[in-house]
């Protein structure tokens, strides 16, 4: 049988894309807010990790 | 704090470093003969075997440079680069060799059975289910390994790169199972399970993603260790490598549909793939300007370092074609460049500057890093780069010349309103760009030969350090976080709560696109006088998609004038409800085939595919006397009919036990036909071209009997 099948068994299957594009602009704008806030000494050491190798 | 002893091992990337440059060569070598074969067709050799043919070459050659050369070129710094980001050596060392082993393995089956005819006729997952389900093993093995690499690591946090990594493997594994769903006829044969217009969504779904996360994603990953690595200095923006990451991999699943425009596709999903992509220029500029302006205070380096070359062109190609590729979806100008060399173009602006350059950069870094000594000769490293630089351009522009030049010869009319020009016109003014872009790829591989030479030198002057030695404390059980940090250092502190975040991610962006069109049944309208293929038919399908006729033929008229005028009546969606899989092509380097049913006599057909330039002598196209000499598998019709109602195309129960008889009947009709046409034609009816022939004069047929019956 088709998978198709199944999912026209699912009610209100239409909102799920409206979902899921809420969803994606909630964490879309956690994303931005979270990157402003995030501390400087700390990007400064994650941003060096590339070059920990060098430092043994 | 405890420091920690432990090795980094050298030799599995090296090993993928040799494997990646060495199916770099072979991959591009193939190009370069396919790229010839297109202005002189002796070079098929077709009259002495079948197995050169530009059909069956082309994909071996695309297989080749995506997944051999690129692949090995991801493995190599995967291995290198997650080790030392994560402070602990690969988790498993039998994992990487069956990895490395096994990646090699798939390569050759998938060269020798590509060659042998065995192909899926779905491009970029040509390869037939064995193989896929080997490529499943093996790239679990691969995530299991660089999974368990991630869990004993030495250093909490993952590095941008790493994220990159991440997401390509699962979504890379999601692409290739829902694309490679297939119903196994025989050992070497399978049906896709998808038919028509589903297939097509399902199959661009698949190419463009693939696209975006074998050659892009991982890419990025790379781009964001080796760019800093080579320039010594952290990348611009880390901030802009979160925005970068999150929103390309959710953007980029999406904008599949835009390879279907003006095709029987349904508008809606037209629209959505052409939207998705113009989004795109956002997060694939800020990932090309992150890694330019890493180079900030630095340009003085790249004068001197050919690494940085490199990756300077590479990033700036990267920038170039993504800003292409949006350009390239819009409807109007799609309606130019699709199924023109300007798609060509685009792929190579892609391929040889983006993952060609970066994996040359990579490589001139690495290999003296490998081998404890520094690179043999700058001044080659140099040469390369500009001989390379050329070769793109050589390639490039003569593509986009002749995509230009084709498309107005195409659209043009005559004052009294006929097509100005045939075809074949078209063909021949092109062939002389094809000569200058085989040039071109020339010099690209010359480039290759000579930094082979340079590294072979490096290693030869250096000593291989088959492994590091490193020092990191473990990984404290009790971790506290900063106190400013919040869910987002989460996130890059949990590699299982990324993976599964990345998969939702592309997940639903591939549910929303792929469901409704399975779902809503008005998507492919049915046509009541579109029928099953016949026995017959079916085994001549069977042999087109064999000889891969779909590389230079789509199946596909677009709803144009100058379309309609050239082809016939413009194809629509439920012409396709019984094609497993779908042959709509995506490059017209012979005339679309839509409609050929009924357009010329048996006899043109059985001459033309025995002797192109016997009918057309301006013709590019090979010939295929193998056709006359091989049987038709009658002994596969039963399964195949089988598998087909599997599938849902009625044909009748039982059919099968019937299927060869009515097979005979309409072979005999053909041949009857054929020697009642012409006296000199001599042939058996059990050969393969007579399939061939019945196919062909059927494709495109239903539509006119609907048109007649209205």
């Amino acid at each position: 049988m088709k998978f198709s099948t199944y999912l026209t068994h699912i009610t209100g299957v239409k909102i799920y894309p409206i979902i899921s594009l809420l969803i994606f602009v909630v964490f879309f704008v956690l994303v931005i807010f979270w990157m402003y806030r995030l501390d400087k000494n700390e990007i400064a050491r994650i941003e060096n990790l590339p070059f920990d190798d060098q430092k043994n | 704090m405890n420091q920690e002893k432990f090795f980094y091992d050298n030799k599995i990337p090296r090993a993928f470093a040799i494997a990646c440059i060495f199916w770099g060569v072979v991959g591009m070598l193939l190009g370069v003969i396919a790229a010839f074969q297109l202005a002189f067709p002796i070079l098929n050799f077709s009259d002495y075997f079948p197995y050169l043919a530009f059909g069956r070459l082309r994909p071996v050659h695309t297989n080749a440079v995506i997944f051999a050369f690129v692949g090995n070129g991801i493995f190599t710094g995967v291995y290198y680069a997650v080790p030392r980001l994560l402070k602990t050596p690969m988790w498993n060392k039998a994992l990487s060799l069956i990895h490395f082993w096994g990646w090699q393995f798939i390569i050759v089956c998938a060269a020798v059975t590509l060659l042998l005819g065995f192909t899926t006729g779905k491009e970029y997952a040509e390869l037939e289910w064995p193989i896929d389900i080997l490529i499943t093993l093996v790239w679990v093995v691969f995530g299991i390994n660089l999974f368990g690499t991630i869990f004993t690591r030495r250093e909490r946090h993952l590095y941008v790169a790493i994220w990159f990594f991440i997401a390509s493997w699962v979504t890379v594994a999601m692409l290739h199972i829902v694309n490679s769903f297939e119903f196994p006829v025989s050992f070497m044969k399978s049906y896709s399970w998808y038919a028509g217009v589903q297939d097509a969504l399902v199959q661009w779904w698949y190419g463009h993603n693939a696209v975006a996360f074998f050659l892009t994603t991982p890419y990025l990953g790379l781009m964001y260790y080796f760019l800093p690595k080579a320039a010594d200095r952290p990348v611009y923006s880390y901030r802009l490598s979160i925005v970068h990451f999150w929103s390309l991999i959710f953007l980029y699943i999406w904008a599949g549909p835009h390879h279907l425009l003006y095709t029987a596709l349904p508008d809606w999903a037209q629209s959505l793939g052409t939207a998705f992509s113009i989004m795109l220029i956002l997060p694939s500029w800020g990932g090309m300007l992150n890694g330019l302006f890493t180079l900030r205070g630095a340009w003085d380096k790249v004068r001197e370092d050919p690494v940085l070359k490199f990756f300077v062109v590479a990033v700036t190609c990267y920038g170039m074609s993504t800003f292409e590729g949006p350009m390239l979806s819009l409807k109007n100008v799609n309606a130019i460049s699709h199924y023109s060399d300007w798609t060509i173009a685009h792929v190579h602006i892609g391929a040889l500057g983006w993952n060609g350059f970066l994996t040359f950069g990579m490589m001139y870094w690495l290999i003296p890093k490998l081998f404890d000594t520094k690179l043999y000769s700058k001044k080659l490293a140099s040469a390369h780069f500009w001989i390379g630089t050329l070769g793109i351009m050589l390639y490039a522009i003569p593509m986009y010349w002749s995509a230009f030049r084709s498309y107005f010869m195409m659209k043009a009319f005559t004052p009294e309103g006929q097509l100005q020009y045939k075809f074949i016109d078209i063909v021949q003014t092109v062939v002389p760009f094809y000569i200058i872009r085989a040039i071109g790829g020339t010099i690209f591989l010359i480039g290759v030969f000579i930094m082979v030479y340079n590294l072979i030198k490096t290693a030869k002057a250096g000593k291989f350090i088959a492994s590091e030695e490193a020092n990191a404390p473990a990984l404290a059980k009790e971790y506290v976080a900063p106190a400013n940090s919040i869910w987002h250092s989460l996130i890059e502190r949990r590699p299982l709560l990324l993976l599964v975040l990345s998969l939702i991610m592309v997940g639903i962006g591939g549910l929303v696109e792929l469901v409704p069109t399975f779902l809503i049944k008005s998507n492919i309208p049915t046509i009541a006088s579109v029928k099953p293929y016949t026995p017959l038919e079916l085994q001549g399908r069977d042999i087109y998609i064999r000889e891969g006729c779909y590389n230079c033929h789509s199946q596909m008229i677009r709803p144009f004038r100058y379309e309609v005028a050239r082809y016939g009546e413009y194809s629509k969606a439920g012409e396709f409800v019984y094609d497993h899989p779908f042959q709509w092509g995506s490059k017209r380097t012979g005339p679309d085939l839509a409609r050929i049913g009924g357009k010329y006599n048996n006899v043109w057909h059985f001459n033309h595919m025995l002797s192109p330039s016997s009918m057309e002598s301006a013709t590019i196209m090979p010939s295929y006397p193998s056709l006359y000499e091989n049987k038709i598998d009658k002994a596969s019709t039963i399964s195949k009919i089988h598998v087909m109602r599997k599938m849902g195309v009625p044909y009748p129960d039982g059919y099968e036990a019937i299927a060869n008889q009515d097979l005979d009947k309409q072979a005999n009709e053909i041949v009857a036909d054929l020697v009642s046409t012409d006296k000199h034609i001599k042939i058996s009816s059990d050969k393969e071209i007579i399939a061939l022939i019945a196919y062909l004069q059927r494709v495109g047929r239903d539509i006119k009997l609907e048109e007649k019956n209205k």
